[in-house]
């Protein structure tokens, strides 16, 4: 074209990034890699290619991990990691801000190799991706820094293993590599089948901050060298992927007494109220669909828009899609690139072609004749039930409903089994505080989409995963205590005596479900005798119908999440007061069913409540400094409806460790007493005399292991605990895995009720899920 | 001259000029006039503008967008071609406002666009105060580049409200075939939007067959929600133009405020099918500004809005690096600025 003509047509042309450098690098490594073990590349084994999914080329081949290379890897990671973790945190520190400094020094070859590998267009990979790998380390560095200051009892895991996706392989590679590094572990990480390329660079540059050999190490290969990785002797599986493969994990680690957090996909809701900023809503939308091809797992997918202004916003959206460019990623000119690979292509292509339903309307844009290109999509006109409004198509495919109230968006927003995050848009602050803490999902944007930053914690709720990353929360998860807690011995039934000692007055305990005394449905009952033979009464044999009750009541009970802290703590001094008056009936019942006395445990029961009653108000959230003009705040959230079996050793005092912060952070519960039940069923009537509301505690007796199956496996209940003596750990984290529910295990091992560990933060936290709340502000 | 009606004025050589190199362009030569409507106070009202989502997306612009090497030279033509060519101090002479004209008649060495293949490229306007328009009138004879005056107690629009109107018709009658007038910033701070709407019907009407620009001074307006506003009810007064600023204020032509203006004008149009011209003013003294400015009308507002009749940049330095830019694509070294005339 002459100038002359572009001056008329004033059409963009092509402004390419050269892929030169990026191409020389894979040159020099003979475009075969091995796997990074142990401080060098193996010799390259049984290879697959990785190739560019927008021209469809080869990129290089890469190496099939084996549970052999898995196994070395680990191995190499277990050696190096006692002197990495022995190292002064300031030295870790430095490895840490050596690595940051290193990615931005070699930040164009980082994003024009993630570009090639990925098809993610070169301005997102430059502007974002990297500066956010960047960005995450140094954070880290910082965390390194002040971990044994601020957290002098946590210790390092040891080695950990991470799987991550294709969708932002060197980020993902960022959000494991940098905790785990910084909390004292080393790492095994396998990056992604279709993007292994940054992964290996970052491997092979980490060798100029001078990375000891083992800290590092990465294996390639397909899902079935994830599946050994998880399988391998770590100590955590950090898992970014599908939903499916998550459920997969969780059953295989199930008992391992392997630390887990699990991010995984989700059908974000997006919200628009009549009130909004209509273009920067519009314009949103495209960084939170039209982004990475939609191959996000936190993409607003899913459009929910004030029925008013629907028709407007569609029609300012249809013309923001027609201006959209998709082409060749490595032209700085285009807004959308190649979509990952032809069978990512085909994936989305069935989805939206196997479902009709709904108005079509496909961006008016011109589509490169070859590649993995898939048109900015949007489909009005669905109903709650239709596939494609309920299912991640993971492509760039907008599904929209109307509303008519705020309450309306946030039931159809939360009518999802995932919980990832969610954007609202509204000028209006009351409306947008409002509806934040009540929508389902980790993250919320107001005003804003997509917005990511290390200091602030990124997961989900339901099943889009547990665990945070970013933030003081996210390497929480990385550490652990540092006691050694003993095994826990198994408490022995105590069996009837030939013959029993019997009170003529007949005390028969119910279970406690809805705030009512209740008869189990089996209509079994079972006796409970005390150490010295005596009859102390009976107890009902609760069975998986009393637990549906339970959970019932516990949702109906769900208010009590949105009383105030300050409420809460004065029903849980209201308890304490209420125990202290029957001081010594509770510990003559201890006295009975332990055969020892019982004033300390309940001494230190009303202690107990009294801590969790300060705590009810104090367990603050906070204001992240993110680097933008505006807040993000970690909220402190209830997790919902706990279920926990309780411990056998401490019957009293057990049950108040365990109900008193999961009711204090706004939870309500269903507890399963263990072996001397009859503390926990005298307890309801504290609880009846000290203004609980039915249904926020409930008491389900019973054979433990039938009723924590039930409890795992409900997929109405948000969190398991198990302090219990049998053998359920692996039980549990198995049943959880059918809507990927929290669980917090004892794997069989003892904790010491009366102490320091029978109390505090690590209770607290299990007991609520931190919610950001990005919150841009200006006028 | 003064005074055509656009429509009526352009014969149909012109309107080939107008396609191709876009000179002697009159404006709203081939959109039909805004009319402008009744003051409709809830649509005002209804009409919202997030301030730091305006700002992410005005920042991330200039990465989504890159035009190089023979288009980016395309592009820069463009932009010279919706320049006005300002010259707005106290120290203007004769002299001054002639120098100026001569360089919008021949903005870049002729060598260059000889090689470039554009001879003949002219600048959008001149733009100068009211004592200056009969000087610019004579000194553009023979073009078809129209003068634009500066009036209503520009900069600060605070005159008596008569002298303001007269100054209007003095101005047209000198020559000037577009007028930028400067609204009163107080109604905008007070929310007064009957009396901003009747101070733009008012100025709309005394310019008649002349252009009206509306010049917001936004850096005065205290909000991107006020400037939305604004420029709603300067449209709905009968704007055919609506400006960012005088260049005289402590902030001018900014992209989340050009952002939130042009998004009006988009509203406009589809409510009421009438195409409002825009004009950033101040501020924009480099190429790439002058690139991405282009790259925000184009993506925002389409291609109608790369024509001088819908889309003007207020500059008096902007010129002189895009020569330099120019010198460098035809030849790969970097230029002086001694290497091209002054303006």
């Amino acid at each position: 074209m002459t100038i002359k003509e572009i001056f008329d047509s004033m059409a963009y042309g092509p402004a390419p990034e050269s892929a030169a450098e990026a191409l020389a690098w894979i040159a020099r490594h003979e475009d075969r890699f091995g796997h990074y073990i142990d401080g060098a590349f193996t010799a390259p084994g049984e290879t697959f290619t990785t190739s560019n999914p927008a021209t469809g080329k080869p990129l290089a081949q890469i190496t099939q991990g084996t549970a052999e290379d898995v196994a070395n890897a680990v191995k190499a990671a277990r050696r190096a990691q006692p002197k990495w973790a022995a190292l002064p945190a300031f030295r870790r520190a430095e490895y840490l801000y050596a690595l940051a400094r290193l990615v931005q020094k070699h930040s164009r070859l980082f994003a024009t190799l993630e570009t090639l590998d990925n098809g993610k267009p070169i301005r997102e990979s430059r502007d974002i991706d990297i500066p956010l790998v960047a960005r995450h380390f140094s954070y880290h560095a910082g965390l390194a820094q002040l971990l044994p200051s601020e957290h002098p009892d946590m210790r390092p895991l040891g080695v950990c293993g991470a799987v991550i996706p294709w969708n932002f392989p060197l980020l993902m590679l960022a959000w494991k590599v940098a905790p785990a590094l910084a909390a004292g572990n080393t790492i095994v990480l396998k990056p992604a089948e279709y993007t292994p390329l940054t992964a290996l660079l970052f491997a092979d540059i980490s060798r100029e901050a001078g990375l000891p050999r083992g800290v590092l190490n990465i294996v390639t290969g397909d899902g079935s060298t994830g599946a050994a990785l998880v399988d391998a002797e770590v100590d955590k599986i950090a898992f970014t992927g599908s939903t499916s493969v998550g459920k997969r994990i969780r059953e295989a680690t199930a008992g391992t007494g392997k630390a887990l957090t699990l991010e995984l996909g989700g059908k974000s809701p997006y919200i628009v109220f009549d009130d909004a900023d209509l273009d920067s809503a519009v314009e949103g939308l495209v960084d939170a669909i039209w982004f990475n091809q939609g191959q996000v797992c936190c993409a607003g997918s899913r459009l929910l828009v004030q029925e008013g202004i629907a028709p407007r916003f569609h029609d300012k959206l249809k013309r923001r899609m027609d201006g959209l460019r998709i082409g060749d990623p490595l032209d700085k000119c285009i807004d959308i690139g190649a979509v990952v690979d032809p069978v990512q292509l085909d994936t989305i292509t069935r989805l939206v072609r196997d479902n009709p339903e709904g108005e079509h309307y496909v961006a008016a844009t011109p589509l490169p004749a070859q590649g993995c290109f898939y048109p900015p999509t949007l489909i009005t006109g669905l109903g709650t039930a239709s596939p494609l409004m309920q299912e991640e198509i993971f492509g760039p495919v907008l599904v929209s409903m109307t509303f008519r109230t705020p309450e309306e968006a946030v039931a159809l927003a939360n009518n999802t089994r995932y919980g990832l995050a969610a954007t609202v848009w509204t000028e209006n602050i009351n409306l947008a505080l409002d509806v934040a803490p009540k929508l389902k999902a980790g993250v919320v944007w107001i005003n804003a989409t997509n917005l990511f930053d290390a200091a602030a914690g990124f997961g989900g709720v339901r099943e889009s995963g547990f665990g945070r990353e970013g933030g003081w929360e996210g390497l929480m998860a990385y550490l652990k205590p540092a006691r050694k807690p003993a095994a826990l011995k198994p408490a022995a039934p105590i069996p009837a005596p030939a013959e029993p000692v019997v009170d003529p007055l007949d005390r028969t305990a119910k279970l406690y479900i809805g705030g009512k005394q209740a008869r189990p449905d089996s209509g079994y009952s079972q006796p409970v005798y005390g150490p010295r033979g005596k009859l102390l009464g009976h107890v009902g044999i609760g069975n998986r119908k009393d637990i549906r009750n339970a959970v019932e009541a516990a949702h109906a009970a769900k208010g009590w999440a949105k009383t105030t802290a300050y409420n809460r703590a004065q029903v849980l001094y209201f308890i304490a007061e209420n125990l202290s008056a029957r001081h010594a009936e509770f510990a003559a019942r201890l006295r009975d069913q332990t055969g020892r006395p019982g004033e300390a445990e309940v001494d230190a029961s009303i202690q107990r409540l009294f801590t969790y009653a300060a705590w009810a108000d104090k367990y603050d959230g906070a204001a992240k400094s993110v680097p933008i003009r505006g807040i993000a705040l970690a909220m402190n959230e209830p997790v919902g409806v706990i279920g926990a079996l309780l411990p056998d050793e401490a019957p009293l005092l057990g049950l108040v460790s365990v109900m008193a912060p999961a009711i204090a952070m706004g939870n309500t519960v269903v507890l399963v007493p263990g072996q001397r039940p009859l503390s926990a069923t005298d307890f309801y009537q504290v609880l009846d005399t000290s203004d609980v509301p039915g249904g926020v505690v409930n008491i389900v007796t019973g054979p433990a292991e039938d009723l924590a199956r039930t409890l795992a496996g409900h997929l109405d209940v948000d969190a398991v605990w198990s302090f219990s003596s049998h053998p359920l750990s692996a039980l549990i984290e198995r049943e959880a895995a059918g809507n990927l529910k929290r669980t917090w295990v004892n794997h069989g091992r003892a904790r010491n009720w009366t102490g320091a560990e029978g109390e505090g933060r690590a209770f607290l936290s299990q007991a609520t899920e931190v919610k950001t709340v990005w919150v841009p502000y200006g006028e | 001259m003064g005074g055509g009606t656009a429509g009526t004025a352009m014969d149909p050589e012109t309107m080939t000029t107008l396609s191709t190199t876009a000179t002697g362009l009159l404006p709203q030569v081939t959109h039909p006039r805004n009319p402008g409507m009744a003051l409709d106070l809830d649509w005002v009202a209804s009409v919202q503008a997030n301030t730091s989502a305006i700002e992410r997306r005005a920042a991330t612009l200039p990465g989504r967008r890159s035009v190089k090497k023979e288009y980016q030279a395309a592009w820069l033509l463009k932009a010279i071609s919706l320049i006005d060519l300002t010259t707005l101090s106290g120290d203007d002479t004769p002299g001054r406002v002639q120098r100026l004209c001569a360089k919008a008649r021949q903005p870049v060495a002729p060598w260059m666009l000889d090689k470039l293949g554009m001879p003949g490229l002219t600048v959008g306007a001149v733009c100068v105060y009211h004592e200056m328009v009969e000087t610019a009138v004579r000194a553009l004879e023979g073009t078809n580049i129209p003068v634009a005056a500066v009036s209503t107690g520009f900069p600060a629009g605070l005159s008596p409200y008569r002298l303001r109107i007269a100054e209007i018709g003095d101005s047209v009658k000198a020559g000037a075939r577009e007028i930028d007038i400067v609204i009163s910033r107080r109604h905008v701070l007070t929310q007064n939007w009957q009396a901003l709407y009747d101070e733009m019907r008012d100025m709309r009407e005394a310019c008649g067959d002349a252009h009206v620009k509306a010049i917001l001074a936004t850096g005065e307006l205290g909000t991107l929600r006020n400037v939305a506003r604004a420029s709603l009810v300067c449209m709905m007064g009968g704007a055919d133009f609506i400006k960012t600023s005088t260049g005289k204020e402590a902030v001018n032509a900014t992209l989340p405020v050009s952002l939130t203006m042009i998004r009006a004008i988009r509203d406009y149009e589809a409510r009421t099918g009438y195409k409002v011209g825009y004009k950033p003013a101040g501020g924009i003294a480099k190429a790439k500004d002058a690139l991405v400015y282009l790259t925000l009308m184009k993506d925002e507002l389409g291609h109608p809005w790369l024509q001088p009749d819908l889309f003007r940049f207020g500059a008096s330095s902007l010129l002189g690096d895009i020569e330099r830019q120019l010198e460098h694509h035809l030849t790969g070294h970097y230029s002086a600025a001694n290497r091209h005339a002054m303006g």
